[in-house]
């Protein structure tokens, strides 16, 4: 191997620097003879046209999340190229190629902070080295900007575009040494970039999955099991075939959809109005034994039952819980407990895959982690993962549903069985919501010490969750690190599992958003009980700067410091004084929480008149390190997480069973929130620290559900330990 | 049977199920895909039209019930004053997220705007909640008909 195949190794290496451990091989491609009028590739991100406009690749999917837009500003900011030069083209799914391109857990920023940054300055190395080389003159007398080289001691300029051809051909620097601009350099980086697909989304384009349309394309429905789990045993398609426009009638049971049983009958035809009105003509037959019996009520009652026994596994012992209870001044006990909930992605699931008559998959998929999406179909249908295609659509909303790749498998099983035609699978609402991967529900028995000084001393935590095996289910853990466990002498969180037939998932900020409202809803009681208010009491538990480590090893510490600073910050921003409120019907609460790398602290204020909760104001602390990265879309996740939040906390109705089967039908009974329950402000604020920058897709959403909790005791005295939040 | 109507100002004539939505004719029919089916049952909003200059939405508008009507979708909306100002002020603000349910927000804001071209916040809040937005982008959608309201009112000046 020569040195330059090296080093345009290493090029790829850093741009998967941080992320998972990925093989790859070196595939750049690269521009031909100078003078070309097409455009030059430097590295696999960036491609120079020959009008000096700069075309940059978005690896990763865009879910509303605006990393479509926030990836190619940290490589155009390197590159040192002008924004307005900038055009932005959605990458296929390669991650051979581009390194991890999901779009889960608030990832896309810590893992790409770096690496798009040294991509871009890659690119812009070697654009100077080939001045350098064209001019006779050292690459360091050279600078750069807006998209041009220039030799201030002979006052020479040259467009990247005239050197392109050149650069191209250029050896690739090694990006662990690339040089990287201060941040008090950036141009692009922190200042405001609207959504580069705004212009395209308001004027209607077909952007999103449901739109793809490759020529000859027909539609599916289906008519899915009722009961998640249940098996297809034996349908009659004689009625449905003669329907107008229905073309074929397909099972879809292959294998096991991984972690899901979502057996199905697909119905395929020229028009997706006309199969799914066909579908009524369907008859289906399904085995739901031993499925059947799952109920949202059999739930409720088995964790009751549960709460009162002993946990059936340790998560967290340090200590002797009982005994410091026993010991405590006070001792604080309550119960809560939160529903399952659906995902309700505003475009319903659906996925478009081509069959083509060589055996090769090509998929047009709104999906969040078509890596994963491809392997699944891989295992599931038999075929190498290296004949599929993944061509990644904008997505009509994520919140963790698409990181599933049930719909692109079925939509993979109706491909295969019409070979050479394009097919595109739609649920309907009601399919949508009922065949989801649900937030599991969960139950807590706390109990917590506080000694004669107001001080915290022991906590205990009977977790009630869905598992198998001693495991949770995706989803339905809690980490053993939960703070305050950590900071505490005398712990003990345990858990106890249910069963159930329906299949869990990633809801937007998984677990955090019902552990959140547990931990600190329960604190706030036992800042009552300890005579104080809940920022002064997670202030007295931080403790002096320190660093708790995460039980996961892929997680990053809980730092006590940062904890701290967004809970003064917020104290600070909102007037907060921890006295009660003064005016009747009226409430201020306090929420803390740390998830996906971001340290958040809100203050609610709300007013409940007849029973009625209106949320007025909220405001938000924030601490995500060194540098917000487009303060426009930093604002709008923010607003939205927290709007999300209250919507989790007091509109969203709980997803329920009845033999086995969910019983939500729509938007009716699975409300969502809209504009008239909006809160007058949500305001914010940052607590910038010297940090990797890290995610804002979730971090904002936990704290606000107890911090509206904490909020109706101090507005009624009514202690609300149940989501969804009601005074009915 | 053949059934004619008008969309964005062109005259079109489709044959097919006259029970067929408007929304699925405008997707599968018109080749018109930027109103976005969303819920199926008229809770959601996403395929909001405006039919003879009310806002409707098109998966609970049979074909028939389209015939001979004017109508104009998220495509044709800028072809009228209000319409562009609305859909300028989403830009400006730059109001979505996903995106997903926008063409139905601007079609609702366009419908009211044109009815009450300065509307009181309560009018805002009733001509808007049929529409849902799973992202929540609610406060910048009451800013831009803030701004859409201003910007029809120094036009008219």
């Amino acid at each position: 191997m020569n040195a330059v195949s090296v080093s345009r190794r290493s090029f790829l290496a850093a741009s998967l620097a941080g992320g998972a451990a990925l093989t790859f091989e070196a595939k750049l491609a690269f521009a031909a003879a100078p003078g070309a009028t097409e455009p030059a590739m430097l590295g696999v991100f960036v491609s120079i046209e020959p009008d000096n406009s700069v075309t940059i690749l978005a690896k990763n999917p865009e879910i509303g999340q605006g990393v479509k837009t926030m990836l190619p500003m940290l490589i155009a900011e390197e590159l040192d190229v002008a924004w307005s030069q900038v055009r932005i083209k959605q990458a296929d799914d390669d991650g051979a190629k581009y390194g991890p391109q999901f779009a889960g857990g608030s990832m896309t920023t810590p893992l790409n902070w770096l690496p798009a940054r040294q991509a871009g300055a890659g690119a812009r190395a070697m654009l100077v080295a080939a001045a350098a080389q064209q001019w006779g003159v050292t690459a360091a007398s050279l600078t750069t900007s807006e998209g041009t080289v220039k030799h201030a001691a002979s006052g020479r300029s040259i467009t990247y575009a005239a050197l392109a051809p050149v650069a191209a051909k250029m050896a690739a620097p090694d990006l662990e040494k690339v040089a990287l601009k201060s941040p008090k350099d950036f141009k692009i980086v922190g200042k405001p970039r609207p959504g580069v697909d705004t212009p395209a989304i308001v004027r209607g384009e077909p952007l999103f999955g449901i739109d793809a349309h490759p020529a000859g394309m027909l539609y599916a429905a289906m008519v899915k099991c009722p009961v998640i789990s249940g098996t297809l045993k034996s349908f009659d398609d004689a009625a449905v075939r003669k329907e107008k426009g229905v073309l074929a009638v397909v099972p879809i049971t292959d294998g096991e959809i991984p972690a899901g049983k979502h057996n199905a009958v697909a119905i395929v035809g020229d028009s997706w109005w006309r199969v799914h009105k066909a579908r009524e003509k369907l008859s289906v037959q399904w085995d739901t034994t031993g499925f059947d019996g799952f109920s949202t009520e059999g739930y409720t009652a088995q964790a009751k039952a549960l709460l009162g026994a002993a946990p059936t596994a340790d998560l967290f012992k340090a200590g002797n819980a009982d005994a410091a209870l026993a010991k405590s001044a006070k001792v604080v006990t309550a119960d809560y407990a939160y529903p399952f909930l659906a995902h309700a992605t505003l475009e319903p699931q659906n996925c478009t895959a081509l069959w083509h008559e060589d055996g090769k998959l090509e998929f047009w998929a709104p999906t969040q982690d078509p890596a994963t999406a491809r392997g699944d179909i891989a295992k599931v249908l038999g075929i190498d993962p290296a004949s599929m295609t993944i061509h990644m659509t904008r997505i009509g909303g994520g919140f963790g549903r698409r990181l599933m790749s049930d719909f692109m498998i079925q939509t993979a099983c109706i491909a295969k069985a019409v070979p050479g035609r394009p097919v595109k699978l739609l649920y309907d609402r009601t399919d949508d919501l009922r065949n989801d991967y649900f937030r599991p529900a969960g139950w807590h028995r706390m109990t917590a010490g506080v000694d004669a000084g107001g001080a915290l001393v022991a906590l205990k935590d009977h977790f009630i969750t869905f598992g198998e095996n001693g495991k949770p289910m995706r989803a339905a853990g809690m980490l053993a690190s939960e703070f305050p466990g950590p900071a505490l002498p005398d712990v003990h969180y345990g858990v106890s599992y249910l069963k159930t037939n329906v299949t869990t998932g990633w809801l937007r900020a998984p677990t955090s958003n019902a552990v959140a409202f547990v931990f600190q809803g329960f604190l706030d009681e036992v800042a009552e009980a300890a005579g104080t208010d809940l920022p002064s009491l997670m202030i007295k538990t931080l403790g002096a700067p320190r660093k708790f480590p995460s039980a996961d090893p892929d997680e990053p510490a809980f730092d006590t410091g940062r904890a701290r600073g967004v809970v003064e910050a917020v104290s600070k921003f909102a007037g907060w004084t921890g006295k009660r409120s003064a005016t009747p019907g009226k409430g201020r609460g306090f929420g803390f929480y740390f998830s996906h790398r971001g340290y958040f602290a809100e203050v609610v204020d709300l007013t409940v008149k007849d029973g009625a909760i209106t949320i007025d104001k909220v405001w938000v602390a924030g601490d995500i390190g060194s540098q917000v990265i487009n303060p426009l879309n930093a604002e709008h996740q923010m607003q939205g997480a927290v709007i999300d939040g209250i919507a989790q906390a007091m509109v969203w109705q709980p997803i329920e069973q009845k033999a086995g089967a969910v019983t939500q039908e729509n938007f009716g009974d699975f409300p969502l929130i809209r504009i008239n329950q909006t809160p007058g402000d949500v305001a914010i604020t940052w607590v910038v620290t010297d940090n990797p920058p890290t995610g804002l897709g979730e971090p904002t959403l936990p704290p606000v559900i107890p911090a509206i909790a904490n909020a109706i005791k101090d507005a009624t005295g009514k202690r609300l330990r149940c989501l969804p939040l009601s005074l009915a | 049977m053949a059934i004619s109507l008008t969309v964005n100002r062109k005259a079109r004539t489709v044959d097919v199920e006259p029970d067929k939505p408007l929304l699925w004719v405008l997707r599968e029919d018109l080749n018109m895909p930027g109103t976005k089916f969303g819920c199926g049952a008229g809770l959601c909003g996403a395929c909001t039209v405006i039919l003879n200059g009310e806002a409707v939405r098109s998966c609970q508008t049979p074909l028939a019930d389209a015939a001979g009507k004017d109508i104009v979708t998220i495509e044709g909306v800028t072809a009228s004053p209000v319409g562009a100002k609305v859909v300028a002020a989403w830009t400006a603000l730059d109001v979505p997220q996903c995106g997903y349910c926008q063409a139905g927000q601007i079609m609702s804001a366009t419908a009211l705007l044109t009815a009450s071209p300065k509307p009181s916040a309560d009018e805002v809040t009733a001509g808007m909640a049929g529409n849902i937005c799973r992202c929540a982008t609610y406060l910048r959608i009451q800013k831009a008909i803030a701004e859409a309201s201003k910007a029809i009112a120094g036009a008219s000046a």
